[in-house]
């Protein structure tokens, strides 16, 4: 790569980094001091303003190894698996981070860390099945085998979700009346124009957050490929 | 009808070779039944609960066994590259797949006949006649175990630790297919019909559908890789 697109690219980055930045703290400040304390819930409510932004962008790393996967086992070119490689790392991290928050939330809400509500299970699936990909890439040594059933495997858990969403659904309506655990019910019909801000805001950090730590772990991508180049023809 | 008779030889050649053998069956069939014992052993099932948890008791023996087969599937495959062999001749590589999905289900489906009248036994189960609709329930559960597993017993085929990579990746995917077997077949346990157990059906179905088509167009890419 040439010099000045080295340059162009890191100074992208950087960018990118500051504005994930300015945007987290103006988020904080709007979740933590400028929206009111929530009704019912009280400060805890405050954890939302993170919670849902993190599983928005962990759904939109599924969906990016997804088009990862797809354009990989299409085109076969080395981009397309280190954005799908690269998603399904972030991936873990923000369903992890997701169903943290969701615990630390649910322990004073309902009483319980955890209860096998439709919504959690379905979360835990997607993280274990995130687990199971990088698992997979990692047990694989041949580098080209191990992208195209990583890819494989990309294309194939995209395609459960809608059959993992729709039994765990079922599993749960069918099944047992809703009690007072009912996460699928937050008192969000009427919602301050200010808690509205502080989620808008910090649903944009995280998204700018997101496109930051995916540009890094591809960076890290290219340079491993660089390395393995330069180490088979041994020039820069 | 040309990939049905490459499907056909593909399958003859894997149960010669089985019959030849005989490792897999009986390792599956014993498994399964050790199952129960354990089972007895871990939950101390009292007569009048056993219906209840007939259900998901015989599917968890189903799919331990099943995985059991799954890690030995390519087996004879691996041995003097035969795989490079099949890969070298004329066939299908679509053949290839349904024909390992089949032979799957032929080694799975012997060892839930068995099973089931001796759950039956062991636990003193009336309902004798609920097992016919009970085994249809389990048998469209089966096809969609041997979809993924399958497919996926080939991504695994040249990993490290494939036997412990395997269940960890195929089990997560299996969900919407374990809840919907085994819900399937506690609500044919417990009315004796079909009528209010359609919505899960129909998901088995699906799911039975979509993976068997994906594994067909995708198993290709895995194999060649």
């Amino acid at each position: 790569m040439a010099w000045a697109e080295k340059q162009k690219g890191r100074r992208g980055r950087m960018i990118l980094g500051g504005l994930a930045l300015v945007f987290i703290l103006a988020g904080l400040y709007f979740a933590l001091i400028q929206a009111p304390p929530d009704a019912y819930q009280g400060e805890v409510q405050r954890i939302m303003y993170l919670h849902i932004p993190s599983i928005l962008t962990a759904y939109l790393s599924f969906f990016i190894v997804f088009v990862g996967s797809s354009l990989f086992l299409w085109k076969r070119e080395k981009r397309d698996d280190i954005l799908a490689y690269a998603g399904a790392e972030i991936g873990v991290l923000f369903t992890g981070l997701t169903i943290v928050e969701g615990s630390i939330w649910g322990k004073p809400t309902w009483g319980v860390w955890w209860t096998w509500d439709a919504r959690l299970t379905l979360t835990a699936i997607l993280l274990l099945i995130f687990v199971g990909y990088l698992m997979l890439r990692s047990l694989i040594e041949d580098e080209d085998r191990s992208a195209v059933c990583g890819a494989v495997l990309g294309i194939i858990g995209f395609l459960d979700i809608p059959l993992i969403h729709m039994s765990v659904y079922w599993w749960r309506t069918l099944h047992q009346a809703p009690s007072i655990l009912r996460p699928d019910k937050l008192p969000w019909e009427n919602v301050h124009p200010s808690m509205l801000i502080a989620l808008s805001i910090n649903f944009l950090a995280f998204l700018l957050l997101y496109f930051y730590f995916l540009s890094l772990r591809i960076h890290v991508g290219e340079m491993q490929e660089e390395v393995k180049r330069i180490k088979l023809y041994g020039v820069v | 009808m040309e990939l049905l008779r490459q499907t056909a030889w593909l399958l003859w050649k894997d149960l010669l070779l089985e019959l030849r053998r005989r490792e897999s069956l009986l390792a599956m069939f014993f498994f399964g039944v050790l199952l129960l014992f354990v089972f007895n052993f871990a939950f101390e099932i009292p007569r009048e609960k056993a219906a209840e948890m007939a259900a998901g008791l015989l599917w968890l023996a189903f799919i331990f066994t099943g995985t059991l087969g799954l890690a030995q599937l390519y087996q004879a495959e691996r041995e003097n590259h035969c795989l490079e062999a099949l890969l070298l001749s004329p066939v299908d590589r679509g053949a290839l797949y349904l024909a390992k999905v089949s032979f799957n289900l032929l080694l799975m489906l012997p060892v839930e006949m068995v099973v089931f009248p001796l759950f039956w036994m062991l636990f003193n189960l009336e309902a004798w006649n609920l097992l016919l609709p009970l085994f249809l329930v389990a048998f469209l559960g089966t096809i969609g175990f041997c979809a993924v597993g399958t497919l996926f017993s080939a991504v695994t085929l040249r990993a490290r630790a494939r036997e412990l990579l395997l269940p960890l990746v195929i089990f997560p995917l299996m969900i919407p297919l374990i809840l919907a077997t085994i819900r399937a077949m506690e609500i044919v346990l417990r009315t004796g019909g079909f009528e209010e157990a359609s919505s899960w059906l129909r998901l088995l179905i699906g799911f039975d559908v979509i993976f068997l088509t994906a594994g067909f167009l995708i198993f290709e890419w895995v194999i060649e890789a």
